[in-house]
């Protein structure tokens, strides 16, 4: 069995727009988006003891390799970045066109992804994907397992659970209830740097660059604005009276 | 300008957030604005969805199709926007929903935008971003568009009138749509009383109420207060309060007049489930924890403290 876990590096601590580009700025320090990490941990799960290959795969600047890094630490066999300046400011439609591409040259059983990304609040691309790639999708998984061909899952929604089957191949978006992923061992992190690490551009994964980053996009961001004033914000520290102050501010709005 | 919104049902019950798009495209200028609905039974719905704006329902009525699966309706949806040539087509945001937008963005090398919280006329999209420290004005480049709304973002109001023209709309299934089969599924038992989304006040606990019977410091507020009680996807996993309970991603979506959470840290996954409330009062251990960037009384203190008093002092209140 061969799985991939697609991967996103996002910037870390507090991040901003870049005004010229209107995109996020990138250019500082960046990490494995957290819920990935679940995703790469089920697909080590499922790997278990057995002889399935686990490769993660990354479309982002070159300093995505720190994240796929990451994630050989945690185990995974192999790594694959997709980074070409033409594909910056890529958007649903040519992100899931690269990554399509990318993974078709896979050829996994299953393809992992995790359930939103942390810098955009993005969960959406897997089903793009495995459109793109023709195959089954599940999201919200919050239970996985494979048996001779079918993959089981248990999907979490507004209305309850859903037991779902899918034969493989097929893609699944875990979420972040699923697992508790695992930390890089001393060993893993000493292991990542010997594992096998390929960087593609666009015209290895056989993409023209008019069909990705803002050329290939079909949405664009028009302009930056302020959010709408939440009011007077109030914090305050209890010093043995906020059940009163609370108190007052309903009253003060009218809702005691 | 022609546009195409997707109504979600379970069971017998249209969802308010796709009715609130709904009402919101019925809004949009002179757009041509139609309804799509996919599953069994949902031509019995179609008059009724048709009442929040749509002057033409298409039904893709089939027992095959109720299981909410996404795939089989990227096909009906993007079979309709194709052949009526629809340059616009709109979802209320949901856990199917998010689905099959973006299966019908690949199907159709259509835009998506997501996460919208308002729409203009010109089909110019408003999305926060950055903890929503940011209004992003999105736009589409080409059409179709696709634009996926938040939670919330609009009131449902039914208001034409008039029988709709309903369209049936019958589907060849692709075969990668036929592959996810839903075997089985555990449903919330409805519960009695009143619906937490329906509430006026919803008072909800978190992992920082320290242990499942401190739920009893939500329910009596909650009780002082006239609200009902909610709770994050941390306490319904970890068997402290029941599934139908539960706020966020994976749970319901409330907008009360008042949102009260205690010890709830306030993880984008709570957060999707109720940013939209019009009063938010929290209360937090940790000074540091996210629910205070939205709240608009964000309280550092004990809730085993403070709770009780609270509500002793609302009850108090009410009573004189």
């Amino acid at each position: 069995m061969k799985i991939a876990v697609c991967v996103k590096h996002v910037p870390e601590g507090s991040s901003r727009i870049d005004p010229g580009s209107k995109r996020l700025d990138r250019s500082g320090e960046g990490a494995l988006n957290h819920f990935d990490a679940n995703a790469v941990e089920e697909a080590l799960r499922l790997k278990g003891d057995g002889d399935a290959e686990v490769v993660v795969v990354s479309l982002g600047p070159a300093k995505a390799a720190d994240s796929l890094r990451k994630a050989l630490a945690m185990g995974a066999d192999r790594a694959v970045l997709v980074s070409d300046d033409a594909a910056a400011g890529s958007d649903l439609v040519a992100t899931s066109k690269l990554l399509a591409k990318a993974l078709e040259r896979e050829n996994t059983d299953i393809v992992l992804f995790g359930q939103q990304a942390s810098d955009s609040d993005g969960a959406v691309l897997w089903a793009a994907v495995a459109e793109r790639l023709q195959r089954p999708v599940v999201s919200q998984a919050s239970e996985l397992s494979v048996s001779d061909g079918t993959l089981h899952v248990k999907r979490q929604t507004e209305f309850g659970y859903d037991i779902i089957e899918a034969p493989l191949p097929a893609v699944v978006a875990v979420s972040d209830a699923i697992n508790e992923p695992r930390y890089p061992s001393l060993k893993g992190i000493m292991g990542a740097k010997k594992k096998p690490f390929d960087t593609l551009s666009l015209a290895d994964i056989g993409v023209d660059a008019a069909e990705a980053g803002e050329q290939g996009s079909k949405t664009q961001v028009l302009g930056l604005g302020e959010p709408p004033a939440r009011g007077d914000a109030r914090k305050i520290e209890d010093d043995g009276n906020a059940a009163q102050q609370i108190v007052d501010f309903l009253a003060e709005k009218r809702l005691v | 300008m022609s546009v195409l919104v997707f109504i979600e049902h379970h069971g017998s019950e249209l969802q308010k957030g796709s009715l609130g798009v709904l009402t919101k495209a019925a809004t949009l200028g002179d757009a041509d604005v139609a309804a799509v609905l996919v599953g069994g039974g949902v031509k019995a719905l179609a008059s009724e969805a048709a009442t929040f704006g749509a002057a033409k329902v298409f039904v893709a009525e089939s027992d095959d199709l109720e299981p909410p699966l996404p795939q089989p309706r990227v096909d009906v949806i993007a079979k309709v926007a194709q052949e009526n040539g629809y340059d616009t087509i709109l979802l209320a945001n949901s856990v199917l929903a998010a689905d099959v937008a973006a299966g019908l963005s690949a199907r159709l090398d259509a835009g998506l935008n997501w996460d919208l919280v308002d729409i203009d006329a010109d089909f110019t999209g408003k999305r926060p971003a950055l903890q929503d420290s940011v209004y992003v004005d999105v736009g589409w480049t080409s059409t179709p568009r696709i634009a996926l709304f938040r939670a919330g973002s609009f009131d449902a109001s039914a208001t034409a009138s008039g029988e709709p023209q309903i369209v049936d709309v019958a589907v060849e299934l692709s075969e990668h749509s036929r592959g996810a089969k839903i075997v089985s599924q555990e449903l919330e038992e409805s519960s009695s009383g009143p619906s937490i989304e329906d509430a006026d006040i919803v008072v909800a606990g978190g992992r920082g109420l320290g242990a499942p019977e401190n739920f009893s410091l939500a329910e009596e507020l909650a009780r002082a207060l006239g609200g009902a009680v909610g709770a994050t996807r941390a306490v319904v996993d970890a068997g402290w309060y029941p599934y139908s309970a539960q706020i966020g991603q994976t749970g319901k979506v409330v907008s009360p007049k008042l949102y009260v959470a205690l010890g709830i840290s306030g993880a984008i996954q709570h957060k999707v489930g109720m940013q939209s409330s019009n009063v938010i009062v929290s209360i937090n251990k940790d000074a540091n924890a996210p629910i205070f960037e939205f709240s608009d009384l964000g309280v550092v203190g004990d809730v085993h403290e403070i709770v009780p008093k609270l509500t002793e002092l609302i009850a108090q209140r009410k009573s004189s």
